[in-house]
């Protein structure tokens, strides 16, 4: 591995299914992310994906890629256009640096028919560890 | 003091107040509702379709991502949120910013968490920016930095950015919004009877000679005041465009392409370009001019390419 290589893209259907099983597994009850009707009264077209999904979405992907020894050290992501159901989003990532630690960066990019869902930085340790 | 400005028509003072709650406490003592378990673990396991073998069978690890689910208060509310953070917000809600939406999630794990490990944590309110316009609305974004431990220890940190919003107007329907009108004055009033009758005029100097558009008084090369309409054909090239995205204004449907076009005569007018996806817009397109009726009252010059659009590309 080096920096530069690419990550095979994940394709995410984004189903109400998803969005609101998501919600719910994260415990997440706020209405914009299973009640459409209240979505709408907010300024939303429809329900669309909370941030604690999205975060679990790009931590399984690259976890998927880097296998069963992998561990995430850190997850920063900042949302763009939301994730409606009938879209699909697109997750692509790139080695950015490799730490002396065993670490690596990668910078993930998840896009959808309205642009970029999500824009962030995995860092994830790739060496077998003690603990 | 700019601070003012930027708050616009909130009271001036909302911001400097809301700016004092930064460094002030978001959760004290919080404590996990329930344990790190593995039911949870499934469940979200299920949902994201994440079937990685750390978290699964004997000595199974919780997803990290799981950082924040573990302080969740659920149907049944916060627990150990603080005083602080509930004035800061119920302050946003009675200025109108009623609607919230998180916007940035910035997790770093330092311990792995574990079937059984108990979880407390404690947050602060980072910062609260200035107000600021988005797609949904206008509002204010607040970040909370949460420290987390398991069993008393550091497990990660967890900083979390939200926007607390007002929800911009509902587009589409029958209470969609009218666009704004043009400003017609005793100096432009000329070119919007023009429109009105389907003609595009611009002012030809009775001094000099000088096409000139948009309209004014008087002629910026020789300085004459008299001029006489002149009809132009309407014909044109885009000299320069830009796609409009955002923000979002009531009564407009983007993305839609907003173009400088050059006519025939040589001046230079505004317009939406019609009849081609705004991606397929390119400089050097031949255009027309024609006009539609916007909200049934009035009229409004928009170019069209004039060869379908296949022209100015390659």
């Amino acid at each position: 591995m080096k920096a530069g290589d690419e990550l095979p893209a994940l394709e995410i259907p984004v189903t109400r299914t998803l969005i609101v099983a998501g919600a719910v597994a994260s415990r997440d009850y706020q209405d914009v992310h299973h009640d459409t009707e209240a979505a709408r009264a907010k300024g939303a077209p429809d329900i669309f994906m909370n941030i604690l999904t999205t975060n679990g979405l790009v931590g399984r992907y690259v976890t998927d890629h880097f296998g069963p020894a992998a561990r995430l050290r850190a997850v920063r992501i900042r949302l763009g256009a939301p994730n409606y159901p009938g879209d699909t989003m697109v997750l692509t990532g790139t080695v950015t640096a490799l730490g002396p630690d065993g670490t690596a960066e990668v910078r993930i990019v998840g896009a959808n028919g309205l642009g970029h869902h999500v824009t962030g930085t995995v860092t994830v340790s790739v060496q077998e560890q003690d603990s | 003091m700019s601070a003012d400005r930027v708050t616009g028509a909130d009271p001036a003072d909302l911001y400097a107040v809301l700016k004092g709650f930064e460094g002030r406490p978001a959760a004290v003592a919080g404590v996990g509702k329930d344990p790190v378990n593995e039911p949870m673990i499934r469940h979200w396991c299920e949902a994201m379709g994440d079937t990685g073998a750390a978290y699964r069978g004997p000595g199974a690890i919780a997803p990290p991502t799981m950082l924040q689910a573990w302080t969740m208060g659920g149907l049944s509310g916060h627990t150990g949120r603080s005083q602080a953070y509930d004035e800061l917000l119920a302050l946003l809600d009675g200025a109108g910013y009623t609607s919230v939406v998180a916007t940035d999630c910035e997790q770093e794990y330092e311990r792995d968490l574990r079937p059984g490990d108990r979880i407390t944590f404690d947050a602060v309110i980072e910062s609260v920016s200035a107000r600021k316009t988005t797609t949904l609305g206008t509002g204010y974004f607040v970040t909370t930095r949460t420290d987390v431990r398991a069993q008393g220890e550091p497990a990660g940190t967890h900083r979390f950015r939200i926007l607390k919003y007002a929800p911009a107007a509902r587009r589409g329907g029958d209470d969609r919004a009218k666009r704004p009108r043009p400003v017609v004055n005793r100096d432009n009033a000329g070119f919007w009877d023009g429109v009105a009758e389907h003609k595009l005029l611009i002012q030809r100097c009775a001094g000099c000679g000088t096409l000139r558009f948009p309209w004014l008084p008087g002629c910026g090369r020789c300085g004459a005041q008299e001029w006489d309409p002149v009809e132009v054909s309407g014909a044109g090239t885009v000299f320069s465009y830009v796609v409009m995205h955002r923000p979002v204004f009531p009564a407009f449907d983007p993305p839609y392409a907003v173009a400088l076009i050059e006519l025939a005569e040589g001046v230079r007018m505004v317009g939406n370009v019609v009849g081609v996806p705004y991606g397929e817009v390119r400089i050097g397109m031949p255009v027309r001019a024609e006009f539609v009726r916007v909200d049934g009252e009035w009229e409004l010059p928009v170019f069209r390419p004039a060869d379908g659009g296949r022209g100015g590309r390659g």
